[in-house]
């Protein structure tokens, strides 16, 4: 065993424990906000094994997406709302804890048969061998993976627009008193600004 | 292209040649560029502080620093020993884990970004494929460092100075990383030596500032409000949140967010040379002159000399970068968050999305100069 594998097989096992220890802290920390934060580390494990496996961009795009964008977008809304809220016990609470232990092990049975039937064995294309992961992936992505990709760019486009017509809502205070008879807990004192520049 | 001088290459040679085995070779070689990453940022940080002190007391028309070494050189050491022997104060109600590691979690990614800043053709730590792209992977986990460290402060101060920081690195980002993504266009990859290598052969014609016009200011713009550099020193704005996240820090603590953010400055001042400046190549090009005057430029002797300026010419671009940005934060006043906030996803955005589509639209016309 020359010294580049012993590296691996001890930064693997090193990247194992953290990323199994930060998500068990994520599930099992009652502080949200410690939770928050452990998932980073959660993210950051994962990108770790993503360069063990030789694939450089998907570990920088991991970093990038989950923990720059995902990640503080969550620590965001937690720090801006920071409310502490009591939780008190639910009357049906195994109900809804025993059909989330279903869903759990359901999943998990499933990545665990996907894991096994699935042949691992490394072929010519492996990234092992690829020289230059990035033209391979854009070649992928224009080529056999493109009804997923563009799938995907219509859904981030329908979310952008959706977010640009939420914030382009203008604060209203003063309604007519008709409307606040129609308002729901699900209506929100904004209306858009069409409506109200007339 | 010639490949000049290989470091790792001979030092590994010269250690089997001294009868080591290969892997042993490889190890020793390991640490030491990562030694000497460590070194260079930290003593390029002193320099900018001292620059930053002299040159600040100029546009003020005072002196600055003068007694500590001559020209007050030394100030910057002094100021660090003052911080290393600072009492270390933890916040009687801050949360003392968070608190320690916010600022560890804002240095190290800044740090590990120097891996991809090449003085030469072979003078980089590594040379990988996804290049710049590791650049701004890196510096979106900072913000996550300055929530932290705000949070765990216990002070709402250092709370929204978090927030502030957080805000205005996640939407300088994006304008940051398409100016950028304009760049790599046009040279086909995302590692640094190649970008220096598209520009290189036409001496100080070729470099990226003149076909990126529009590119080079919206980075420029960005990069600095990355740094929280004055004009967008928001998150720590005196007047109105004392010092932001770091209200609470002292001692090394502190001195680590300060670190943080001189190392960060000069990173992005060498980026900025990278890209737009064409990083080590000197104004004139310099192969084809030793082409004329007949000296091959496989010779020692050109090589080395090609190398040292090449190293001077990066560290020169990107100090006269730190220099524009010292003038610019005694030039301009604060900007405040909202204007902070329209700037970023009102104009930049839309303008580098643009000079993203023109370059696109010039490549596939004139791919002889835009890199086809």
């Amino acid at each position: 065993m020359n010294l580049a594998e012993s590296v691996q097989i001890v930064s693997f096992g090193i990247l194992s424990v953290m990323m199994i220890a930060t998500a068990l802290g994520v599930v099992l920390l009652s502080n949200i906000v410690y939770s928050a934060f452990l998932l980073g580390g959660v993210f950051l494990s994962i990108s770790g094994l993503y360069i063990l496996l030789n694939a450089d961009f998907v570990a920088a795009a991991q970093i990038l997406i989950y923990v720059g964008a995902i990640n503080v977008l969550i620590l965001f809304a937690i720090m801006l709302v920071n409310k502490k809220e009591d939780f008190s016990t639910l009357p049906n609470r195994w109900l809804r804890q025993g059909s989330t232990a279903v869903v759990c092990i359901g999943l998990f049975a499933l990545l665990g048969t996907m894991a096994l039937i699935t042949p691992w064995q490394l072929s010519t294309t492996s990234p092992a061998v690829v020289e230059n992961t990035i033209v391979v992936l854009g070649e992928h992505f224009f080529s056999d993976f493109l009804l997923p990709f563009e799938l995907a760019s219509v859904l981030l486009l329908m979310a952008m627009v959706g977010a640009i017509v939420l914030a382009r809502r203008d604060f209203i205070p003063d309604t007519l008193p008709t409307e606040e008879a129609t308002s729901t807990s699900l209506t929100l004192p904004e209306r858009p600004r069409e409506l109200t520049t007339k | 292209m010639n490949s000049g001088i290989d470091l790792q290459g001979s030092f590994i040679e010269s250690l089997k040649d001294l009868g080591l085995p290969g892997d042993v070779a490889k190890a020793i070689w390991l640490p030491l560029p990562l030694l000497l990453m460590i070194i260079g940022a930290t003593v390029g940080v002193l320099v900018v502080v001292w620059l930053e002190r002299k040159i600040s007391a100029a546009a003020q028309q005072r002196i600055g620093p003068e007694y500590a070494g001559p020209l007050g050189v030394l100030q910057p050491v002094a100021d660090g020993l003052k911080l290393v022997f600072k009492e270390d104060i933890i916040p009687a109600k801050a949360d003392s884990i968070l608190f320690t590691l916010g600022p560890a979690i804002v240095v190290i990614p800044v740090f590990l970004s120097y891996l991809i800043v090449p003085f030469g053709q072979n003078l980089v730590i590594t040379d990988l494929n996804v290049g710049i792209f590791l650049w701004i992977a890196l510096s979106s986990i900072a913000p996550i460092g300055l929530l932290m460290s705000g949070y765990a402060s216990n002070n709402k101060y250092a709370l929204l100075g978090g927030l502030r920081a957080a805000a205005q690195s996640i939407s300088y980002e994006i304008p940051l990383a398409l100016s950028v993504l304009a760049i790599v266009m046009m040279s086909n990859s995302l590692s640094t030596i190649d970008i220096v290598n598209q520009q290189s052969g036409y001496g100080i014609l070729g470099w990226n500032i003149w076909r990126q016009p529009a590119g080079f200011l919206i980075f420029w713009i960005a990069a600095l409000a990355e740094c929280e550099r004055l004009p967008f020193d928001l998150p720590e704005a005196e007047e109105e949140l004392v010092a932001g996240y770091q209200t609470e820090y002292s001692g090394m603590k502190f001195g680590l967010f300060y670190v943080g953010s001189y190392v960060n400055l000069v990173l992005s001042a060498l980026i900025f040379a990278i890209l737009y400046l064409g990083g080590w190549e000197f104004p004139l090009p310099l192969d084809k002159l030793a082409g004329w005057i007949g000296v091959s430029e496989n010779t020692p002797w050109l090589q080395v000399i090609t190398a040292s300026l090449g190293i001077m010419m990066t560290i020169l671009k990107a100090y006269f970068l730190v220099f524009i940005a010292i003038l610019l934060r005694w030039t301009l006043p604060r900007v405040r968050i909202d204007q902070l906030l329209d700037l970023g996803w009102k104009f930049l955005l839309p303008v580098s999305l643009a000079n993203l589509l023109i370059t696109a639209a010039l490549k596939l016309a004139f791919p002889v100069a835009f890199g086809g």
